[in-house]
C-alpha cells in the first residue's frame, strides 16, 4: 500500500491507460453489481511514530503533524474511512501503532484501517483490540499467503484488507513487495483472484505508475482487477483532482477511492469532492 | 446513564464504548448479571458467527431474555440484532434468543457478500429519528433479519434484498449497522436511544 508520491524517484516510464473502455458492451455493467452500496472516499496518513509525514520525496519526510489531530479533521470534513500506513512498522514501534490506534478510536467514529509492517495474527489481534477495524496485509500476504486464510477465519473477511501495489510490464501487471522495491513473480490480476479465495475482504490497489503523478488513476489496472474479483476494490494512486475520482469511479468497478497528498495540502477538500461526485450522479454518503 | 456493555468475548467492545463515552454515558464492559442487572440500558455488540455467539452465551441466556421482557432499556448491533431471532442459516440447529419470532438469513444475490459499506438507512415515517432522514449505515454483514412479522422493523436497507436494518419494540432496539461506526449521525442515532433510556 502506498499512499504518497513514493514512485516519484523512480525512472520507470508512466505508463497510463488509454482511457477508454476494453468492450463497448461492457459499459452497462459497470457499477452496477455494487451499486447499492455508496462509493467512499478514503484518505491515506503515513504515519511515522504516531506522527504525519508527508512530503513528494519518500526519502526526505517531513514532519505535517499530530495523526490524531489530522484524522479527526478528515472525519469532520466527511471521509467515509480513514487508512494509516505505518511506515516506520518495525517490531519496536508496533507499540505506537497500537497506541495511536487506540487514540484515533476515541476521537472518531468511521471505520479506519492500519498498515504497515502486519506480519502475524498476534500483530493483527492487538491492532482491532486498541480499535482498529480493519488491517491491510501486503508484503507478509505475498510471503504467507496462508495468513490471509488463517487472519479471515480468526477476525472476519471485513477486517482483512489486502494491498496490491501493482506495476505495469508489457501488457500486464507485476506485484510488488517490500514497499515498491522489490518485483515478485506474481501477476496482479491473479494475485487479487488469490486473496479474495483466500478470504481478503477488501483489495487496496495501487499503481505503482501512478502514484504520485496526479495524472489519474490507472484505469486500465483498475478494471482489470475490479471486475475479476466480487470484493470491493479501493483504487488507488494518482488522483490529481476531482474528475480524476468521477473517472474511476464511472469507468471501473471500484467502490472506494484513496488519496493522500492531495487531501494533505488541501488542494482538494474531501466536502468539495463528495458535493461534486455527488452532483454527477455517484451515489455518496451524506454526513 | 449507566450503560453496560454485554461482554462475551465476541467483537468490538471498545468502539462501542467509545461511542457511548464520546456521548457522556458512563459505560461498563461486564459478564456478569449482577451488573446488568443494575444498568440503564443494555447492549449486546456482536461481530462474528451466530453459533459461536450462542455457545458464548450459554447459560446467559435466560438471564438476558428475562431482563428484556422487564422492560430493561435494550440495544443490539449487528449480530447482537441477529441473535434476537430464533435461528439463523449461518449456524443450523443453533437456538437463538427468540425474543422476536422470526429467522437470520443469508444473502442471496449478485452483491457482493459480505455487504461492506454505507448503505441507506429509511425509517418508517413513524419512528424516524430526529435529524437522520438521510441517514447512511455503516454494515459488514452477510446475513440479515427475517422477522415473522413487521411490527417491530423501524427502518429498511436494501441490498438486492429489503432487509430490517433497525428494530424497534417498546424497550427494545436493534440495528444491523454500525452506529457506533456511521459518523455523526450514527451518533446521533445513539443519542436519540439514550434519550428514549432517560424518559
Amino acid at each position: 500500500m502506498l499512499c504518497k508520491s513514493m514512485w516519484s524517484n523512480t525512472t520507470s516510464p508512466i505508463v497510463r491507460s488509454d482511457r477508454t473502455m476494453d468492450h463497448k458492451s461492457d459499459i452497462r455493467f459497470v457499477g452496477l453489481e455494487i451499486s447499492k452500496i455508496s462509493k467512499r472516499i478514503i484518505p491515506c496518513l503515513d504515519v511515522k511514530d504516531a506522527r504525519v509525514v508527508k512530503g513528494t520525496n519518500f526519502n526526505n519526510l517531513q514532519d505535517a503533524g499530530d495523526a490524531v489531530a489530522l484524522a479527526k479533521f478528515y472525519y469532520q470534513q466527511g471521509a467515509d474511512e480513514l487508512v494509516f500506513l505505518d511506515i516506520s512498522a518495525s517490531s519496536e514501534l508496533r507499540k505506537t501503532a497500537v497506541e495511536l490506534v487506540r487514540k484515533v478510536a476515541k476521537e472518531i467514529f468511521i471505520p479506519f484501517t492500519i498498515g504497515g509492517g502486519i506480519r502475524t495474527i498476534e500483530d493483527i489481534e492487538q491492532l482491532l483490540k486498541a480499535g482498529a477495524d480493519k488491517v491491510s496485509i501486503n508484503t507478509a500476504a505475498i510471503e504467507n499467503p496462508n495468513l490471509i486464510k488463517e487472519a479471515a477465519k480468526e477476525f472476519g473477511s471485513q477486517a482483512i484488507v489486502v494491498a496490491i501495489d501493482a506495476k505495469r510490464i508489457g501488457s500486464k501487471w507485476s506485484v510488488y513487495a517490500y514497499g515498491g522495491k522489490k518485483e515478485t513473480q506474481l501477476d496482479a490480476v491473479s494475485w487479487a483472484k488469490k486473496a479474495e479465495e483466500l478470504g481478503a475482504g477488501e483489495l487496496l490497489l495501487t499503481s505503482i505508475d501512478c502514484d504520485g503523478t496526479k495524472k489519474g488513476f490507472d484505469i486500465e489496472l483498475t478494471n482489470k482487477v475490479s471486475r475479476s474479483v466480487n470484493v470491493p476494490v479501493i483504487a488507488s494512486g494518482g488522483a490529481g483532482k476531482k474528475e480524476d475520482f468521477l473517472d474511476v469511479f464511472q469507468k471501473t468497478n471500484a467502490t472506494a477511492v484513496l488519496a493522500a497528498s492531495l487531501f494533505h495540502y488541501r488542494e482538494l477538500s474531501i466536502s468539495e469532492l463528495k458535493k461534486y461526485l455527488k452532483e454527477n450522479g455517484v451515489d455518496i454518503r451524506e454526513s | 446513564m449507566k450503560i453496560v456493555i454485554i461482554d462475551y468475548g465476541a467483537g468490538n467492545t471498545a468502539n462501542v464504548k467509545n461511542a457511548f463515552e464520546k456521548l457522556g454515558a458512563a459505560v461498563t464492559i461486564s459478564s456478569s448479571e449482577a451488573v446488568w442487572k443494575n444498568a440503564d440500558a443494555l447492549v449486546l455488540p456482536g461481530v462474528g458467527v451466530f453459533g459461536a455467539a450462542m455457545k458464548r452465551l450459554n447459560g446467559k441466556c435466560d438471564a438476558i431474555v428475562k431482563l428484556i421482557s422487564d422492560g430493561k432499556p435494550f440495544l443490539g448491533i449487528c449480530l447482537g440484532m441477529q441473535l434476537l431471532l430464533e435461528k439463523s442459516e449461518e449456524s443450523d440447529g443453533v437456538q437463538g434468543l427468540g425474543v422476536l419470532v422470526g429467522e437470520v438469513k443469508k444473502f442471496r444475490g449478485k452483491l457482493p457478500v459480505p455487504q461492506i459499506g454505507w448503505n441507506k438507512v429509511e425509517f418508517q415515517k413513524s419512528s424516524l429519528p430526529q435529524g437522520l432522514k438521510n441517514f447512511y449505515g455503516y454494515f459488514a454483514n452477510s446475513y440479515y433479519c427475517e422477522p415473522k412479522d413487521n411490527s417491530w422493523v423501524a427502518a429498511t436497507t436494501d441490498y438486492g434484498v429489503k432487509f430490517p436494518s433497525v428494530f424497534r419494540q417498546k424497550n427494545i432496539f436493534a440495528t444491523q449497522f454500525h452506529p457506533e461506526k456511521s459518523g455523526e449521525l450514527g451518533l446521533k442515532f445513539l443519542k436519540n436511544f439514550i434519550r428514549e433510556v432517560k424518559q
